[in-house]
């Protein structure tokens, strides 16, 4: 099955997606969100620089008398979309902060509680919720 | 883990990794990148926020069994199509067919540089540059509006957040000047070696998050004030579009750089690097600013 195991590239790329799509949909803490997002992006970085590689090739930078070179084009995508990547993921943090903020917490239930509470009518929004600890 | 700074360290040495296996897999200017931004910058900006919304996360009330179920059938599905993938390294690989032998066998040529990956940045492929840029540009925007470019008041002089610690001033009073000719020589070799723009404007704001850690928040603020980093930001942009701009306005198209010069070949280089340095100072003043403005905030209660 030595067909198979030239697949690893491709498996250690969906464990890696699947752990950050784990972290994103089962966590509650907005910022460990955030981390399995990046994780996530981590992932298709690799799968991109792993599509690039050539078996004896070497980095896309011209020598004399090498003709096999690595695959430039993922590399060129990759490297814009890791410095994108930490631009939104600063975006993301703000937007986390200004929620810590505005709701005291940065855990999804506790969000969704005080928000519950605030459409209700009856009661009045609490504006001042519980603080959490230093 | 319950405690989220430890997950911010993990993450770090989760992204140096990476870097450590992109050089593997020949990809030296990306390895380059992911070792200044994951490592280092994206630590950084964890970090601050953590400090701002707390260490420690909650125990989670949900019971993890159904996200596990939704994962692993995603998983599966996926390792199923992977099966009929190219395999790791095939040079018979679709990917290796079509746009990537014109970039080998004419760079040199049409170019004269080595970097067969700064041709494509910033040259064939400029217009998808100065989209990211302008990506770039955006989200440091969005930060500001969310947080305030000079929210958290006047700097403190000499209050850093470490405490004393005159080992590590020495030692980083020694590395800066470095870092940031480092950062210089990233910018201006990128045509040759490994290096541009993106990493020279990261590794140079490091630099500079650097000294205002160690030496004091709001120092940094004294060399390089927040209120010029929007405006840096937008010069940045300023630069690559203009230089756009000057090849229409001279019956070209939009980026073609070889009306900038006499020799097409002159005027390519001379593109490649104004576009780089454009970019540079763009990333440069929006990975800052969003430090800044991170760092500057103070815990509300």
């Amino acid at each position: 099955m030595s067909n198979v195991s030239d697949l690893f590239n491709y498996w250690v790329v969906v464990f890696l997606m699947m752990a950050g799509f784990y972290v994103v949909i089962a966590q509650g803490n907005l910022i460990k969100k955030l981390i399995g997002l990046s994780l996530f992006q981590a992932s298709v970085f690799i799968f991109y620089i792993s599509l690039g590689f050539v078996e004896g090739g070497i980095a896309p930078i011209l020598e004399e008398g090498v003709s096999n070179y690595a695959n430039p084009l993922p590399h060129v995508l990759i490297l814009t979309a890791i410095v994108v990547s930490v631009a939104t993921t600063a975006v993301g943090l703000a937007l986390a902060v200004r929620i810590h903020e505005a709701y005291g917490s940065i855990e999804e239930d506790d969000i969704q509680t005080l928000d519950l509470e605030a459409d209700d009518p009856d009661e009045a929004p609490s504006d001042k919720p519980e603080d959490s600890p230093r | 883990m319950r405690d989220l700074f430890a997950v911010a360290m993990m993450f770090g040495i989760y992204s140096l990794l990476t870097a450590a296996l992109f050089m593997d897999l020949d990809a030296a200017d990306v390895a380059f990148t992911e070792a200044a931004v994951g490592a280092g910058v994206t630590t950084i900006l964890l970090l601050s926020s953590l400090r701002l919304t707390g260490r420690w996360e909650r125990r989670p009330k949900h019971s993890p069994l159904l996200p596990l179920l939704v994962v692993g059938v995603t998983g599966a599905a996926l390792v199923y199509g992977t099966l009929d993938m190219p395999h790791l390294g095939d040079p018979q690989a679709p990917v290796h067919q079509h746009v990537a032998p014109h970039y080998i066998e004419n760079a040199p040529q049409e170019m004269g540089i080595p970097n067969i990956v700064t041709a494509v940045l910033a040259s064939y492929r400029g217009f998808d540059t100065l989209g990211e840029t302008l990506v770039i540009f955006t989200a440091g925007l969005s930060v500001f509006l969310l947080l305030g470019s000079r929210a958290g008041g006047r700097p403190r002089p000499g209050k850093t957040a470490i405490g004393e610690q005159p080992v590590l001033r020495l030692v980083v009073k020694v590395l800066i000047p470095f870092i940031l000719l480092f950062a210089l020589y990233v910018q201006l070799h990128g045509e040759y070696g490994a290096g541009g723009g993106f990493q020279a404007g990261v590794i140079f704001a490091t630099g500079m998050v650097l000294y205002d850690l160690v030496f004091g928040e709001g120092d940094a603020r004294l060399v390089v004030p927040a209120r010029w980093l929007p405006r840096l930001a937008a010069f940045g942009i300023l630069v690559y579009g203009s230089v756009g701009l000057y090849a229409l306005l001279h019956g070209r198209p939009f980026l073609d750089y070889t009306v900038l010069a006499e020799d097409p070949m002159v005027g390519r280089h001379l593109g490649i690097l104004l576009v780089e340095l454009g970019i540079g100072i763009c990333v440069f003043a929006v990975v800052l600013s969003i430090f800044y403005a991170l760092s500057g905030r103070r815990r509300q209660p």
